[in-house]
């Protein structure tokens, strides 16, 4: 092995009461990579990102993030070491305005200069959410939500992105700009792990890729080998 | 014509304490989706405290803030030690810890202090009295007025223009994204519990001052604070102040117009037939839709 990864989880277990979520997990993500997890339904995949946001907490196993041991570390602390999320269903705060929504994704943040310098930046990144920055955001559309909570996640300065299901819901002409958003903020030197059930996209834009069944991780690969899998085509990608 | 002005200056300025009480209730609910049936007891302490400080002769705005302080604190060690651990438990045991924080208030209190009745010292707030238009106006009234208005402009501005408010109002809306945010949720609810429990502190310094200090004060403006906030919408704290005042004013004219015996079974009149036409209440909103 060369340079350590920078996420890193190792045999990771989670329990809901007595649900086995996640039965040791293996995965790493390197610096500058996409990496996507795919799986059906109930498969793990949003229990794997909760877990390394610490969220919730893993039963046994470990989370690294930079060579550093973050398994027991609370949720709020996460976020500063540089882990954003984006979570399931998007989770504004609708009873906020647009740009409360993003200053509070700044809320660890002390310095002025630069939340001023990254405000701008995903305003210009998203036009529409600078159209209704005084806005509640309970009444943007679904895109508009996503667009949202990806530029609050991006007010945290991340050095990781986890994306959990940002194309569930979205028009297909909308999910392709998303994913495009994605490939952009990756290439600013963004780090992603994203979780998908659209397995095409997901597949399309990732370097590598783990299928997770019933919490535990049955393929990875290079996520262009992935989509020639048969298994995978035929359980995925819709024969 | 003046009767009715008068009943409802009375009214404005009763109301406005049950508005300083409402406001906690509706905090702590907007929060963590719980009763807090010991806010009513906090008010005693207040009380209490105040009556203490006054009682050595500190004036009016010392005694006001040290029985602020003392049961910001208390409010934050009720919550610690009461009810974080069975909060994520499920609400029924945060509910019946909170009664029991309560009875536990009420009966310390009573067991350290005794059950007599007391009363502020006359000198705290020597009584003058104004004439309006026919509309008697007492330097009390003012007092409460005033002091409510102060301090609900100070938490106005606290949730709307402070970063800990930006905190408070996302947690209550959601928690789990709000840690996301790098947001402390344990530190949130312990702030609110801070700021609500404050405010319950001036209203039983009010209160005692306008009625008597004694250690179960707190259950019947509690109980008519807590109506107040679901009158409003429970979890809105426009809709508390607006609650606790309709409330006061509803109880003046109640009792003005020959029905003081009935004045609280009104208040819980209202309560049911508000819960009945609007279950949400004046200014709640449903559950709100998350996309």
């Amino acid at each position: 092995m060369g340079v350590a990864p920078l996420l890193d989880l190792e045999d990771l277990n989670v329990h809901y009461g007595a649900i086995w979520a996640l039965k040791g997990i293996n995965l790493t993500v390197g610096e500058g990579e996409i990496v996507s997890l795919i799986g059906a339904n109930g498969a793990g995949k949003s229990t794997t990102l909760r877990a390394i946001s610490g969220v919730i907490k893993a039963s046994s196993g470990g989370i690294s993030f930079q060579g550093e041991d973050i398994t027991k570390v609370p949720a709020h602390d996460v976020v500063k070491m540089g882990i954003a999320q984006v979570p399931e269903g998007r989770r504004v705060f609708a009873n906020l305005s647009v740009l409360e929504n993003l200053e509070l994704g700044a809320y660890i943040r002390k310095d002025t200069k630069g939340i001023k310098q990254d405000l701008d930046d995903v305003l210009d990144r998203f036009p529409r959410l600078q159209e209704r920055i005084g806005q509640v955001a309970g009444t943007l559309s679904g895109g508009e939500q996503q667009m949202l909570a990806i530029g609050r996640a991006l007010m945290t300065r991340p050095k990781l992105m986890l994306l959990d299901e940002p194309s569930m819901g979205l028009a297909p002409l909308l999910v392709k700009e998303i994913f495009s958003i994605i490939e952009e903020i990756n290439q600013e030197g963004t780090t992603i792990l994203l979780v998908e059930q659209n397995a095409r996209m997901a597949l399309q834009v990732a370097s590598r890729a783990y299928v997770l069944e019933t919490g535990r991780i049955v393929l990875d690969g290079p996520a262009k080998e992935l989509a020639q899998n048969e298994d995978v085509k035929k359980a995925y990608l819709g024969g | 014509m003046q009767d009715l002005l008068q009943q409802l200056l009375n009214g404005l300025s009763q109301g406005s304490i049950y508005a300083l009480i409402a406001v906690g209730y509706t905090m702590i609910y907007g929060i963590i989706q719980l009763i807090n049936f010991a806010h009513g007891d906090v008010i005693m302490v207040g009380a209490y405290v105040a009556l203490g400080a006054a009682l050595m002769g500190f004036g009016f705005i010392p005694s006001l803030i040290l029985a602020m302080i003392t049961c910001a604190i208390l409010g934050v060690v009720i919550e610690r030690v009461a009810y974080r651990k069975v909060r994520p438990v499920s609400r029924l045991a945060a509910l019946t810890s909170a009664i029991g924080v309560s009875l536990f208030l009420q009966y310390t209190m009573m067991y350290f202090l005794g059950a007599d009745i007391r009363s502020f010292p006359a000198d705290i707030l020597p009584e003058r009295t104004y004439t309006l238009g026919g509309v008697i106006v007492t330097n009390k009234d003012l007092l409460v007025l005033g002091t409510t208005l102060v301090l609900v402009i100070i938490l106005q501005f606290i949730i709307f223009r402070t970063r800990t408010g930006k905190a408070m109002r996302a947690v209550s809306f959601d928690g789990q994204a709000a840690q996301l945010m790098g947001i402390n949720v344990n530190y949130t609810v312990a702030f609110t519990f801070f700021i609500g429990s404050a405010m319950a502190a001036a209203a039983g310094m009010l209160y005692g001052i306008c009625f008597n200090v004694q250690p179960l004060m707190g259950l019947m403006p509690g109980l008519k604070a807590f109506i107040a906030a679901v009158l409003g919408g429970i979890g809105s704290v426009p809709g508390a102040m607006l609650g606790g005042i309709l409330l006061g004013m509803t109880e003046s004219l109640v009792a003005a117009f020959g029905g003081s015996m009935y004045r609280d079974a009104v208040a819980f009149i209202i309560l049911i037939l508000i819960l009945l036409i609007r279950p949400t209440g004046l200014l709640g909103k449903g559950v709100q839709e998350k996309v």
